[in-house]
């Protein structure tokens, strides 16, 4: 079913500056415009218990052509796992079915629950309460278009990791049995090849909120490296020269939010810089 | 509207296969000035309140003249480039490009007017 996008988690960042239409706006926009700013939503029962805890989850829904809110709820604490999505999953399940959000594997795998707790963009699956004082306060991934409640629509993330040719490319024959691999040359891709796509980097990072149209944003430059580095793959140049451009890769700042962010605790921004490396070494 | 598939937005216009040289340069111009500032600072804060006579005398010797014609002409490039890619992250369309313009400009004409001065004082 197509569902119409109209909104953004914006509340921490500006909007992009991309118009629905595909237009350039002049400038990036640091206000949220009429129909995106957020209002008090409902507030659900308390229940008894000594160890209840308050969660502001984000609301939207395009069904009804309202504002997006914050509704409050109350999880006892006592009766619900220690992880953040727990609590998701028991407000949905015994409070409020019409709460919507991804979730799949539950252990940090899958990437599918993505979304900014407490400030920070972390998998709900990997937090854990204990890292959360006071409300838990939960939004989707700033400044992405929202489908519903904590859902962003990550198409054009994905279309952008598409991009980078995400396989090996070859154009020697193929051996008779296996591509060989040195264990050092293996190594390399450590800190690489466990990322999982939840996209809190990309949306973590002030550059791709203003330029996400072009720059291609840490995950997709981390996966680029993870192909451009490894020892099999023949298509390293080709790849350095799609990357070579002032917005797809050197819109990087080095501002670090990708890193800090990362739930799985990789470093995308040094894989940028050892990009940028790649770069000045085939120049200098 | 326009219906272009996703992976069309993605890829956009292809790489413009440039920017490693401004990245390059902006690195190496950064070091330079880090060694040139300090001691540019230090040799204009020596003549800073000094009389006219005392402040051409300083200027006119070789080290603080040419020390002067770098320091101006590095930083100059260096505010160039760095104005435009700050201009790049938060300007978009017409505007963008006439100000990347404006600044090119200013950048040239306060290098131009400077070495000239340099040059009257140090000829």
């Amino acid at each position: 079913m197509f569902v119409s996008i109209k909104n953004r988690a914006s509340f921490r960042a500006g909007r992009s500056t991309r118009s629905r239409n595909g237009r350039d706006k002049p400038m990036v926009q640091f206000t949220l415009p009429k129909n995106s700013k957020i209002r008090t939503g409902k507030t659900w029962p308390k229940p008894a218990g000594r160890n209840v805890r308050k969660f502001q989850i984000y609301r939207w829904t395009p069904d009804d052509g309202e504002n997006p809110r914050v509704d409050t709820y109350f999880v006892d604490m006592d009766t619900c796992g220690p992880m953040i999505l727990d609590a998701l999953i028991k407000i949905k399940n015994t409070i409020d079915p019409t709460l919507t959000f991804r979730r799949s594997c539950r252990e940090g795998i899958c990437g599918s629950c993505a979304m900014n707790i407490d400030g920070i963009n972390t998998l709900a699956c990997t937090c854990g309460f204990d890292e959360v004082k006071g409300d838990v306060k939960i939004y989707p991934l700033p400044h992405m278009p929202v489908i519903k409640d904590l859902i962003p629509d990550l198409t054009h993330f994905y279309a952008q990791h598409a991009s980078i040719m995400p396989w090996l490319e070859t154009k020697t024959n193929p051996p008779a049995k296996e591509w060989r691999q040195s264990i050092d040359d293996r190594k390399k891709l450590d800190g690489l090849y466990e990322c999982v796509m939840c996209a809190s980097c990309s949306t973590a990072c002030p550059s791709y909120w203003w330029n996400s149209e072009k720059y291609l944003g840490p995950a997709a430059l981390l996966h680029a490296y993870r192909w451009i580095i490894d020892s099999r793959d023949e298509a390293t140049p080709e790849r350095l020269d799609e990357l070579e451009d002032p917005f797809k890769l050197y819109r990087c700042h080095t501002i670090m939010n990708c890193t800090k962010t990362c739930p799985k605790g990789l470093n995308p921004a040094k894989a940028i810089a050892e990009i940028k490396k790649m770069m000045i070494e085939r120049v200098v | 509207m326009r219906y272009l598939t996703d992976r069309k937005r993605a890829v956009g216009k292809g790489a413009a296969h440039m920017g490693t040289e401004n990245h390059w340069y902006m690195s190496v111009s950064a070091v330079a000035l880090a060694f040139m500032m300090p001691i540019w600072v230090y040799l204009f804060g020596h003549a800073l309140g000094q009389s006219h006579d005392a402040v051409v005398a300083t200027f006119a010797r070789p080290f603080p003249a040419i020390l002067t014609g770098l320091v101006l002409f590095v930083s100059m490039r260096h505010f160039a480039k760095g104005a435009t890619m700050m201009i790049e992250d938060y300007l978009h369309g017409f505007i963008r490009r006439v100000l990347i313009i404006l600044t090119y400009s200013l950048s040239y004409v306060i290098t131009a007017t400077g070495m000239y001065a340099l040059a009257r004082i140090a000829l």
